[in-house]
């Protein structure tokens, strides 16, 4: 018998801890002296009221996207990747490799082949935790954590010594060619006559990013590979008992894990950047935790919940513009979310619960 | 020197006349009543127990006594009733009210630290101060005494994880003495023992029941209810059924009030008519991931039409030769299905391929492994069986439709109820998850069907439909290897009846041939006379 | 390379290895009691900024421990609620601790002193002073031992030797008296200590105390050695410090070795910008990726194997 509908499980009690860590939000903006409103106005403003925002807007939440879904890929066979930063530098050495390798004529021909790069150097980064969590038992999260660090100083290593510009003040690699430049929104819009800000960097990436998402629905609830990664989450044994490969499927979910993250490289590096620069990723890869909490690890509540700290990204910019505010603001939030919907899941939950088992006494 | 339960009973240390004057109650319970959510585990239970006894508490699985112990060891809050302690209301919030209340209590799970010494975990929540090694050599010394006292003998330095599961059982005994507990209850104690061990567990208890201390025996085997308790109380589905004095009453009666109507405890079957060999298992030995050997070399046959019934004490290697022979554990030695040699390496042994040579396999623990709790009815019927072409709409989509119409059509052959293939499968009662698990596997139509504590958990109701299936599949032709903690099951079900202990195939005996004294000195690993090995058609 | 050099390169070991050994210990005491504590990086982060501020304003650093300490013991507990009281996923909670940690410091800083996440410079008694051993000076001048008890053994902080004492005082608690006993119990198998009629939930929350204490130490002293605080100045080394931990497989006087070691690397990569053996070179980056892929192959069980406390990570949950 269940305790409570499921309506509640998905969608109410993420809902509370939202609104929980909101609040909390609110009152930490409070204790710096400014006005939560005009908080709330100005990053309202700034991520939607104006194409330019929105693009921002969209662009950010392009990259949580593919973390979320990453992250969300590798909980489905209760595998806690922690490493999705290293994961997506990595990716953006692998979209800059191919990027960089040839004068692509065509950005019809670079994305597929960068898309490849990306996803390969992902999945790579990830194999090793993951073949030593399934071969060796070392804890995935410990390793991946470590993976990020390496990550940092390896890409750093490559960046500075092999696709530095020789002379150049900056830690950067040489722009990528003409060739290789993705659409922008401002581009797609043109044809159908929709006036799109020229300077968003929003791309065609957000396109690849909702596929991918399609993508992992079909993957996790309606492939063979997707029921064998959901059994060997719940259940460990009864995989192995039902002759599904726990390596297998450890090594499996973790390198789409890490091809998702490496993905989002086409957007961060190819599309916005257009170069390899040093810690390309900002966090996107820590974000696609709580982006995966907040989603129920459902590819719906994933978009979602990328909008909102899309929404949130782009708004705590146009907040340190205005407000002086500072942007670590963002961060606070989304340790709020990670803390709410994660940690103290069950802070709203048992009361929920019980609030659920009073209402069906009454009923009876 | 062997000693059987019932030599064990003869001779009571001290036996107490009923006729005296009774002795003075030392527990007594008064309308206990505990829900865990929806469920209630314990109704107004009353139960009283006079000081210097062994008092059984017996019932089937769920029945509520492991929650009654518990509230009455502060475990667990009560939510309604009283708990007098030698005619003292008391209050027993947590453990520690208990354990002051001088009541001690050995789990079914033990509750040591693995890496801890026995002398650490005897000390651990009774030290005598901050600094711990007055404590230990205190501790030594009453260790020493209470082990002469009791033939409760270990090695205080040894770890615990070193330790056979009856010595770690003594040093829970060993843990309530040392907190001077005059109340003694155990929870199942001689599930994970051999017949010996449990006759010297026994003899303990007789020696501290001598010792005036009061003993509470929570257990679901009549046999030991009826040998070494002085009164019984019955529970059934959260209530105390009756409370009788165990020299008045049978075996028969108990277990009448244990499921509320007589027990057919025999199978309606015809005799055998075994055919062809179908598995052949020879010289096969199975070592763990720990490195301990669980397998020692064993030979087996199983025939067409027939049951071959593994008995043994739970961790004798039973669960290791499913496993192995369920392509999920790694083993040397030779299987044959069929004829045909099966890979026992790990390489191309997984369960796919065990399926694929008509081997259909009901596991022990269908929690752990034969359902996914939270996955929907629907997506357990194809579990294992996932690859299976007649569930893919292509290479890689399932056909979920299709899935769930199948489902529905077995459950419905399975009477499973309620009949709702999309409910999760942790909504279903034992007996029901268990129609789930053989509905997949019966429903395969394997030559070979392995099927391990079929019945356990299960309400009787459907343990004798479950029976009728076992059956039924053995009069179609089909191999069954049967592997059943409950002797009474493995009497009523085998053809033939081998005995594991230690790894080792101790002996393979006629159900008609044999009795449970001489299956139970065999479990015990001990063989008297000269085994000649039965063959299939004697 | 001569002798004052070397010398140079183990004081700064020592200087870099203290604050990781304060951590690595706090994570111990966690760890030990069934906690796992990947929020050691925002504790220590915490605890750098609140003493640096309150040591500014105040101009006493000890006044600056206080805070750094009470800091850290807020957000121990804020994972003890997580974790032990709401039986959440102790990963996430650390996980969330240290971005909370990353955004407060900086978002608070920023309004209390507009200085862009900083605190202004600590000078004075905003900082601990150099503990100058008995005949430091008048031995330095004996040769070799003189300026190893100089330059080595003297004159460091406070800090240092509080940390250095807390080695056997930590072995000595775990191994030796009734508390550390039930520490090491409750993170084997908390039901043992329940049904032995101890809380559970009480000893998980001291240790918690105890590791925020030790970081809240960890973290003042990161802020004292550099003069005030700076955003993310805790730079990954509540990382290090459970790497650390793994390394010296939860026990003290391994977790004195191990971040030594670390502290090591970390000196000789902030000393030399890059190493040359032979023709071989070893990049900086290599030098600074070095503690993490150690740690990695200690996971890996190619050197030994490392066995975590067995309950670590699972909230206690009363079984039916």
């Amino acid at each position: 018998m269940q305790a409570m509908p499921k309506w509640a499980d998905a969608v109410l009690i993420p809902l509370i801890s939202i609104l929980l860590a909101f609040f909390f939000s609110g009152l930490m903006i409070l204790a710096i002296g400014k006005d939560p409103v005009v908080a709330i106005q100005t990053m309202v403003q700034g991520a939607f009221g104006s194409t330019n925002g929105l693009g921002y807007t969209l662009y950010y939440t392009t990259n949580f996207i593919f973390t979320g879904l990453a992250i969300a890929v590798a909980y489905h066979a209760r595998l806690f990747n922690i490493g999705g930063e290293g994961q997506v530098m990595l990716g953006g050495l692998g979209v800059a490799l191919v990027c960089l390798a040839i004068d692509w004529p065509h950005w019809t021909l670079a994305l597929p082949a960068a898309m490849i790069g990306g996803a390969v150097f992902g999945a790579a980064w990830a194999f090793i935790p993951a073949y030593l969590q399934a071969k060796r038992g070392s804890h995935i999260v410990i390793t991946t954590m470590m993976f990020n660090f390496i990550a940092s100083a390896f890409v750093g290593y490559i960046l500075l010594n092999y696709l530095k510009v020789p002379g150049s003040m900056s830690t950067e690699s040489a722009g990528f060619s003409a060739g290789a430049h993705l659409p922008t929104f401002h581009e797609m819009l043109a044809p159908f006559g929709i006036n799109f800000n020229k300077n968003a960097p929003a791309n065609i990436s957000f396109l690849i990013a909702l596929l991918a998402a399609f993508g992992f629905w079909v993957l996790i609830w309606k492939t063979r590979l997707g029921y064998e990664i959901r059994s060997f989450g719940e259940s460990e044994s009864a995989a192995k008992y039902a002759g599904i490969n726990p390596v297998r499927i450890t090594v499996i979910a973790m390198m789409i894990s890490g091809a998702l993250c490496g993905l989002m490289a086409i957007n961060n590096v190819m599309g916005e950047a257009e170069r390899l620069i040093d810690n390309a990723p900002e966090g996107a890869g820590f974000i696609g935790i709580a982006v995966a909490l907040m989603g129920r690890n459902h590819p719906v509540g994933i978009v979602l919940a990328a909008l909102l700290f899309g929404f949130l990204y782009q708004g705590g910019a146009e907040l340190t513009f205005w407000e002086a505010i500072p942007r670590e603001l963002i961060v606070v939030i989304q340790g709020l979310v990670i803390m709410f919907t994660g940690a103290l899941d069950n802070m709203v939950r048992i009361p929920l619960e019980k609030l659920f088992l009073a209402l069906r006494k009454e009923e009876a | 020197m062997v000693i059987t339960i019932h030599e064990g009973r003869q001779t009571p240390a001290a036996p107490i006349a009923p006729t005296t004057s009774p002795a003075p109650l030392a527990i007594e319970l008064r309308g206990i009543s505990k829900a865990f959510g929806p469920v209630q585990a314990n109704k107004d239970i009353c139960i009283s127990v006079r000081k210097g006894t062994i008092h059984g508490i017996i019932g089937e699985n769920g029945a509520g006594k492991s929650t009654l112990m518990s509230i009455l060891y502060g475990f667990y809050k009560a939510d309604s009733g009283t708990v007098l302690i030698n005619g003292q209301e008391v209050q027993i919030t947590d453990s520690q009210a208990a354990i002051a209340a001088g009541i001690g209590m050995v789990f079914q799970h033990f509750k040591l630290v693995e890496n801890f010494s026995v002398l650490e975990n005897v000390v651990l929540g009774a030290e005598d101060g901050g600094l711990l090694k007055p404590s230990l050599s205190k501790a030594r010394k009453l260790l020493k005494q209470l082990s002469d006292e009791y033939e409760l003998s270990v090695d205080p330095d040894a770890l615990i994880e070193d330790l056979s599961v009856g010595h770690q059982q003594r040093v829970e005994i060993l843990k309530a003495l040392y907190r001077q507990a005059d109340i003694l209850i155990l929870d199942e104690p001689t599930g994970v023992l051999t017949p010996a061990e449990a006759d010297h567990l026994f003899r303990i208890l007789e020696g501290l029941k001598a010792q005036g201390k009061t003993i509470i025996l929570i257990t679901h085997k009549l046999r030991e209810i009826m040998n070494v308790t002085d009164s019984v109380s019955v529970m059934r589905r959260g209530e105390m059924t009756a409370t009788v004095s165990t020299a008045e009453t049978s075996p028969e009666q108990l277990a009448e009030l244990m499921v509320g109507r007589k027990v057919l405890l025999e199978v309606d079957k015809t005799p055998a008519t075994p055919g062809v060999s179908i598995l052949e298992v020879e010289n096969l030995t199975v070592v763990d991931s720990h490195g301990v050997t669980r397998v020692k070399g064993i030979d087996l046959t199983v025939c067409a039409g027939e049951i071959l019934g593994i008995a043994g004490v739970a961790g004798n290697g039973q669960t290791e030769l499913l496993e192995v022979l369920g392509g999920y554990q790694t083993g040397t030695g030779v299987i044959r299905v069929n004829g045909q040699d099966l890979d026992l390496t790990g390489k191309a042994s997984d369960g796919q391929s065990r399926r694929a040579h008509g081997i259909a396999h009901v596991p022990e623990d269908r929690h752990d492994e034969g359902l996914i709790l939270n996955f929907a009815a629907w997506e357990n019927i194809v579990f294992g069986y996932h690859h299976d072409p007649e569930y893919q709409k292509n290479a890689w989509i399932m056909d979920n439709a299709k899935i769930k119409k199948i489902a529905h059509e077995k459950m419905e052959r399975f009477d499973t109820r309620p009949l709702n293939e999309k409910l999760e499968a942790k909504s279903f009662s034992g007996g029901n998850q268990q129609k789930i698990v053989l509905a997949r596997e019966i429903e395969r139509n394997p030559d070979l069907l392995l099927i391990g504590q079929p019945t356990r958990g299960v309400d009787i109701g459907a343990i004798e439909f479950i029976h009728q299936q076992i059956v039924a599949l053995r009069d179609q032709g089909k191999a069954i290897l049967l592997v059943s903690v409950e002797l009474d099951e493995i009497m009523a079900l085998s053809d033939r009846i081998a005995v594991m202990f230690d790894g080792n195939i101790m002996g393979e005996r006629l159900p008609t041939k044999t009795n449970e004294q001489e299956l139970g000195m065999l479990m015990a690993g001990i063989n008297n006379g000269a085994d000649a090995k039965q063959s299939e058609g004697a | 390379m001569d002798y004052l050099t070397v010398l140079q390169i183990l004081d700064s070991t020592v200087r870099l290895a203290t604050p990781l050994l304060l951590t690595c210990l706090a994570g111990l005491f966690s760890e030990r009691a069934g906690i796992v504590d990947i929020g050691l990086e925002g504790k220590l982060l915490v605890a750098a900024f609140m003493s640096g501020a309150v040591a500014y304003v105040t101009g006493s650093i000890w006044l600056g421990l206080l805070a750094g300490i009470a800091a850290s013991l807020v957000f121990s507990m804020i994972h003890g609620l997580a974790s032990i009281t709401f039986k959440g996923d102790q990963l996430i909670s650390g996980v969330a601790l240290n971005f909370l940690a990353a955004g407060l410091t900086v978002v608070i800083g920023q309004s209390w002193f507009a200085l862009g996440g900083r605190t202004p410079p600590l000078s004075g008694n905003g900082r601990f002073g150099e503990w100058n051993l008995p005949f430091s000076e008048a031995w330095s001048k004996i040769p070799v031992f003189g300026p190893t008890y100089n330059e080595l053994i003297s004159g460091h902080t406070a800090l240092t030797y509080i940390a250095l004492l807390t080695v056997p005082l930590s072995w000595w608690v775990l191994y030796r008296t009734r508390f550390g006993l039930r520490l090491r119990a409750v993170g084997e198998n908390p039901s043992a200590v329940d049904t032995a009629g101890i809380s559970v939930v009480r000893l998980r929350y001291m240790a918690l105390i105890i590791a925020g204490v030790l970081c809240g130490l960890a973290g003042t002293y990161l802020a004292s050695l550099a003069a005030g605080f700076v955003k993310d100045m805790s730079a990954g080394r509540g990382y290090i410090a459970l790497a650390a931990l793994i390394f010296a497989k939860w026990r003290p006087w391994y977790a004195l070795s191990a971040t030594l070691i670390f502290g090591f690397l970390e000196a000789v990569g902030n000393r030399y910008q890059s190493i040359s053996i032979g023709d071989f070179v070893i990049p900086v980056q290599f030098m600074q990726a070095l503690p993490y892929i150690l740690t990695v192959v200690i996971l890996a069980g190619f050197i030994g194997k490392a066995i975590p406390p067995r309950a670590g990570g699972t909230p206690y949950v009363k079984e039916r």
